[in-house]
């Protein structure tokens, strides 16, 4: 699967309604290490099938990262049927990315 | 067995790494978390001879493809260990151990951190170490900058355009930093600073709430913020070498522009080696005349 790309409109529908996990990956075009993340994010969306994967630009969707709290990016936060399970901030690698979405929580 | 292990894939690494390659030399990179180093942070590097302005993104990606086009292996594990056998040195990491007959250490710095007991976990909840990164985070709130060098000065003039109100807390009574930022920052209505103050506790739920910032005098005052940026210095990351290589008191190795070691064979690059000016371009000038040292120490063997 690709990584989806959400924003306000969507993102009641595309993360909160999903069941199962979601991944959401908060970034910014100028946010350096959000670039970096993204190969990672891209490779682990290809492979996996355990969750979905979406982005959301917070330049886009300013009450988004409002909401949740965000105060540095990248931040992942795994959702799971709609509801914030697990939380990263920074730049991670592919292998803990991989146990943010597989491991128990 | 390689000719050359470089530890560190930032600037000088990478640099180095170009460097061994061009001689013909077998090298492997090992880097603990991402390439670039801390210039993936930088929003936009404009002292670079050449380009006027570059990305710290696009600058890490350029340098560590132009490493791996030339043929140096580059592979991400942390170093733990590294050890002199004479003729050849050992590195150990994470997951392997790998020899050499030269070492280039380039392992840059990392954040000194306030070292309050909760502030790991507030990382991202109210407490930064990157005002450019997350400086936007905090339009029209209250934040706080802690430390008196050109980086804290820096981030608070940054920080006074963006956010309510901007607190500079500083250890002394005056600042390392330079006077002209620190002129700027008194024209700012936004701007209060607070001296010969250290902050002791960060007060938070969810996230950041207050911090308690204690006068030198003893005094006490808790000051409402969303945020605080932290911008204290850097500690080299020299720690798993400390017991081959000498470092001065600050923890940065000792070597000369020559860039030689205690070891024979084994030489540094970058910001973990004493030096006067930490800057993009000393970094990758560290990193070819490492390597250039690196290569003439084989040679002659």
């Amino acid at each position: 699967m690709a990584v989806i790309e959400a924003n306000n409109n969507n993102f009641e529908k595309v993360v909160l309604k999903h069941t199962g996990k979601v991944l959401v990956d908060f970034n910014a075009e100028w946010c350096g290490p959000c670039k970096m993340l993204k190969p990672s994010l891209e490779a682990v969306a290809a492979h996996s099938s355990d969750a979905k994967i979406v982005s959301v630009n917070i330049d886009d969707a300013e009450e988004l990262a409002e909401q949740y709290n965000v105060a540095s990016i990248p931040c992942l936060v795994l959702f799971e049927n709609g509801k914030e399970v697990k939380r990263s901030v920074g730049l991670i690698p592919k292998d803990a990315i991989e146990d943010m979405i597989g491991g128990e929580n | 067995m390689y000719d050359i292990i470089i530890v560190g894939a930032g600037p000088a690494g990478l640099t180095s790494a170009i460097y061994a390659r061009r001689a013909s030399k077998k090298v492997l990179v090992l880097e603990a978390k991402n390439y670039g180093g801390q210039i993936i942070n930088t929003l936009d590097i404009e002292n670079y001879p050449v380009e006027a302005h570059i990305s710290g993104f696009d600058f890490a990606t350029k340098l560590y493809e132009q490493a791996k086009g030339l043929g140096a292996e580059i592979v991400f594990e942390k170093v733990v260990d590294i050890k002199d056998n004479g003729f050849t040195k050992e590195v150990v990491t994470d997951k392997n151990t790998y020899s050499c007959q030269a070492l280039i250490l380039a392992t840059g710095s990392e954040n000194r951190k306030l070292g309050l007991s909760n502030e790991e976990d507030l990382i991202g909840k109210g407490v930064s170490y990157c005002a450019t990164c997350d400086g936007a985070f905090y339009r029209k709130k209250k934040v706080a900058v802690v430390g008196g060098g050109n980086t804290a000065l820096e981030d608070a003039l940054y920080l006074a355009d963006i956010a309510e109100k901007v607190y500079l807390i500083h250890r002394r009574d005056s600042f390392r930093g330079e006077d002209a930022t620190v002129n700027l920052l008194k024209e700012k209505s936004n701007v209060e600073f607070v001296y010969n103050s250290n902050v002791t506790e960060l007060i938070a739920g969810d996230r950041l709430e207050k911090i308690q910032v204690t006068n030198n005098d003893g005094s006490v005052r808790e000051i409402e913020v969303n945020g605080v940026f932290v911008a204290v210095g850097r500690i080299p990351e020299n720690q798993n070498f400390a017991k081959l290589i000498k470092l001065d008191q600050a923890g940065y190795i000792i070597a000369g522009e020559d860039c030689n070691t205690n070891v024979p064979g084994i030489f540094v690059a970058g910001d973990n080696r004493v030096k006067e000016v930490k800057q993009l371009v000393t970094a990758t000038a560290d990193g070819a005349v490492a390597a250039t040292a690196a290569v003439k120490y084989i040679n002659n063997r």
